[in-house]
């Protein structure tokens, strides 16, 4: 396996980067009161816990008014359409594999339109840290049923109540093959900044389900409904390598709603590490171009 | 001239082995340095329908599959009576006469029926009949024996020595029973001394993109695309090219554009309805003004439609593609060659440029066949990357406030790669500012957004200088002008050469680059040609609506196809025939060949 420098430690002091490093170009755009304020602030923090500096992370969002994330932090980041920052981010970390990225956005963009790419996204144990602000409601849309709005939901397009089922991330999580599985609350931040941590140290695809109440549009599932509710997996003896275990706490939803790490295995490789065309380092920064003799022994497959 | 011009036909069901003796042949044509056109007829079944191969040689260039037969090898009774009647004086039909019996020949056909239970007695597989077959034509056009027993030996050697000399076995016995038993052609497959390679379209534009220096690809199968796929899985570990089969075609061209941002030439290929999936995409690579190439392979629409057929019927889905008016390239590759060529071409300009590229093929140019001379595959193509920070994994100095989106005079700001130190940025499909800013929701801004949206749209002047603008190809004096774009130029061309015996004196003028436009050169060699008609293989003349929007002219006449199938030459000289005498304005020819 050749050996290639990297890029962020060859020549450069590595100074620690602290939150105000981390400030983005624009200020959040959300409603006072808003959960996604705590899920940037836990993501800025897991950061400078782990010392990362600005420009190995690149954010990557779909649309939704948490998908408006990347504009507020200080990293590389893409605003991409509604639904497809997992597929965006699966080619990014594909094309450069010493990238630190992490995926960010709402129940719907990624549940919901971008349910295909988030199944085949864990199925296929992408190295990428997905934070999925779940307030169970469509936000920027003015308030509409989302894929994990509680059955019985009075919205704008249920206006009688949803008669349907909503999922649950965590059991498809795991079953479609994620390897780091959590739910974190944003009512408990230092918890969710461990949960971020987790995520970004793992290798392999990472789901960090939180609970980020929308203050405007979902008074149903409130930061006091998860107040009240919530406990962590830690506290309740949980072993997050026993798969029966963690689909059994990841489905429970009633008067106890676990928070935490449900499961995690670590003897899968990465996407990125089953190919051995990674091994010569990032493909970005290859030359381009054919060597003749591999060019001749392309025309002679012709002749 | 011409010393040997053959057409051989090969049909049979789905499974019964034609692609065999297809190959076979091209590569002893393609090793004289012969010529070769070939195109298949088939059908989406894996086992049975109706498959016809068409394989025309030739020491002089092969610009379609031509109009007639020379040799017809029907594998099943359903193909020898579909085709026989298709047979003229001077042709040859090999059979096994076992199982098939011909119908009524028409006058100096000559039906070659041979016996494999009798030739080859006690061998079982269906494929037995293939081998006899084979080996009958070559015997009939003098080709030595020893060279289809090398091929042969080569082929089998696998299986063992008991399985090669079976074979050979076989084969020897078709080809003497062919010596005693059949009239030769009256001439012997001349050899150039020069050697040829023989390769798809599909196979080129793979090609072309390895050339390019492509690094990502990722597609979902789709026929006609999916033998850019294979190409690309198969060499994907020798070229180290990350190669993904995704879920569907939007994560395909998402997948491409985060690989394309990080850094890599990225590409993607599908057809219409894989195509339809993307373009909300498309716009987003525009805005977010990140190259990325995709490839739509046209197959006959619309929805499922027939999706082993060929039709130019997506210029308009193509020309519309995405909401809102965004940059990008549209080019549509005319030849075998040109699909090798195009790519890295294209690929140069979408990197300058920072926008999408689009490649529209279609069935006859992706999954046709054709001879190349392999000194065209020139893989040490000019690659020019554009502004990029970061390229190679450099390590500029940190400078701070990097505006993505700068507003230049040609409309192109410098790119930096994620993992650049100092230049994080945000791309966004929100509008936003030179800042990358978000000007779509909190704080709109319609100086901003023109400014913005324009400097964009300015990088398309830039492009179409940079276009080889379209020449007349043939007689400066001609009567009337074919125009076509595409796919279209060989069979057109070969039209024009049997106008040409009929005292018509035609051109061409052929379309490669759609977007943009060169509608003042091509505005001005329509008005000066006596007469014009478009040749397109479509329903609506989708091409002729886009000439008359950028160009405000109307075509004298339109020969248009949607059956399915390819123009044949005869096709479009019975049309011109017809629109130059006046008795029509639009003809659409009828197939004869029921495939």
């Amino acid at each position: 396996m050749a050996t290639t420098v990297d890029q962020a430690g060859a020549n450069t002091e590595r100074a620690k980067p602290t939150i105000k490093d981390l400030k983005g170009r624009a200020d959040p755009d959300w409603c006072p009161g808003c959960g996604d304020f705590g899920v940037l602030a836990a993501l800025k923090q897991a950061i400078v816990e782990l010392g990362l500096q600005p420009y190995e992370v690149m954010t990557i969002s779909g649309i939704g008014c948490s998908s408006n994330l990347p504009g507020y932090i200080n990293t590389y980041g893409m605003h991409t359409l509604h639904g497809r920052a997992l597929a965006v981010a699966t080619g990014a970390q594909l094309a450069n594999h010493r990238l630190k990225i992490v995926v960010t956005g709402g129940d719907g963009d990624g549940y919901g339109i971008g349910g295909n790419h988030f199944v085949h996204s864990m199925r296929r144990n992408v190295d990428l840290t997905y934070i999925v602000m779940n307030n169970q409601v469509y936000g920027l849309t003015t308030g509409q049923l989302s894929p994990t709005s509680i059955k019985g939901m009075n919205t704008k397009s249920t206006p009688f109540g949803s008669v349907e089922n909503p999922i649950n991330p965590i059991p498809l999580a795991i079953a479609a093959g994620a390897t780091y599985v959590a739910r974190g609350f944003t009512g408990q931040q230092k918890h969710l900044v461990e949960l971020i941590k987790g995520g970004l140290s793992h290798k392999g695809f990472a789901l960090i389900d939180t609970f980020s109440p929308c203050v405007t549009y979902n008074h149903d599932n409130s930061h006091e409904f998860f107040k009240q509710r919530t406990r962590k997996l830690e506290e309740l003896g949980h072993d997050p390598t026993d798969f029966h275990a963690a689909m059994a706490q990841g489905s429970a939803w009633g008067e106890v709603i676990p928070i935490g790490l449900f499961w995690r295995r670590q003897d899968l490789p990465a996407l990125d590490q089953l190919e051995p065309v990674l091994n010569g380092g990032p493909l970005a920064h290859r030359p381009l171009g054919v060597a003749p003799d591999v060019a001749q022994a392309l025309i002679n497959e012709l002749m | 001239m011409k010393s040997i011009d053959l057409a051989i036909g090969i049909g049979g069901a789905a499974g019964q082995g034609i692609a065999t003796p297809g190959d076979i042949l091209a590569r002893i044509f393609v090793r004289r340095g012969l010529h070769v056109n070939a195109y298949n007829a088939y059908q989406s079944i894996i086992r049975g329908g109706h498959i016809f191969l068409t394989l025309r040689t030739s020491d002089e260039p092969v610009l379609s599959h031509g109009d007639t037969l020379d040799v017809l090898m029907p594998l099943n009774q359903d193909s020898m009576n579909r085709h026989l009647k298709l047979m003229r004086a001077g042709s040859t039909v090999l059979f096994n006469s076992d199982t098939i019996t011909p119908g009524a020949v028409a006058d100096g056909v000559q039906l070659c029926p041979f016996s494999v239970k009798a030739l080859a007695p006690g061998i079982k597989g269906d494929l037995v009949q293939n081998t006899i077959a084979l080996a009958a034509i070559l015997r009939l056009i003098k080709v030595d024996f020893a060279i289809l027993q090398e091929i042969l030996t080569l082929q089998f050697k696998r299986k063992g020595a008991a399985a090669v000399a079976e074979n050979v076995g076989v084969a020897r016995a078709g080809y003497d029973y062919a010596e005693t038993h059949f009239t030769a052609f009256p001439f012997s497959l001349p050899d150039t001394g020069k050697r040829l390679a023989f390769f798809e379209g599909n196979q080129a534009l793979a090609m072309g993109g390895a050339a390019a220096g492509v690094r990502f690809y990722c597609a979902y199968p789709m026929s006609p695309a999916s033998g850019v796929l294979h190409w690309m899985a198969r060499h994907a570990r020798q070229l180290d090219i990350m190669v993904r089969q995704v879920e569907d075609e939007i994560g395909v061209i998402n997948m491409a554009i985060g690989a394309a941002h990080a850094g890599c030439r990225a590409m993607c290929a599908t057809s219409g309805g894989g195509f339809a999936l993307m373009t909300e995409a498309l716009g987003a690579a525009a805005m977010m003004e990140i190259p990325v190439v995709c490839i739509n392979v046209q197959r006959a629409g619309p929805a499922t439609g027939v999706p082993t057929k060929t039709e130019q019927g997506d210029l308009w889905q193509v020309l519309g593609a995405g909401q809102g008016d965004y940059p990008r390239i549209i080019v549509a590759p005319t030849n075998m060659a040109d699909c090798f060529k195009i790519v890295p071409r294209l690929f140069n300009l979408v990197d300058k440029f920072q926008c999408p590229g689009i490649i529209l093929s279609d069935l006859l140019l992706s999954e046709g066949r054709s001879s190349i001379d392999p000194a065209e595959l020139d893989f040490n193509v000019p690659i020019e990357r554009g502004d990029v920070i970061g390229l190679n994994g450099d390590l500029p100095a940190v400078n701070g406030g990097f505006q993505r989106y700068r507003i230049t005079e040609s409309g192109i700001s410098p790119r930096a790669l994620p993992g650049t130190p100092g230049h994080m940025h945000v791309v966004a499909t929100d509008e936003h500012d030179e800042d990358g800013v978000l000007i779509s929701d909190e704080f709109t801004d319609p100086v901003k957004r023109r400014a913005i949206h324009e400097k964009r749209m300015r990088k398309m002047d830039g492009i179409l200088p940079l276009l080889d603008a379209p020449v007349v190809h043939g007689a400066a004096d001609a009567g009337v002008t074919l125009v076509g774009w595409g796919s279209t130029e060989g069979v057109i061309r070969e039209a024009i050469q049997q106008l040409a015996g009929a005292g018509v004196v035609a051109n061409n003028l052929q379309i490669k680059w759609l977007v943009p436009l060169h509608a003042d050169a091509i505005a001005s060699i329509l008005s000066a040609a006596p007469k014009w008609i478009i040749v397109e293989n479509n329903y609506s003349g989708q091409f002729a609506r886009y000439l008359r929007a950028e160009t405000g002219l109307a075509a004298d006449g339109h020969i248009r196809k949607y059956d399915g199938e390819p123009f044949m030459p005869h096709h479009i000289v019975d049309g011109v025939q017809a629109i130059l005498s006046g008795a029509v304005k639009q003809y659409v020819p009828v197939h004869e060949i029921r495939v």
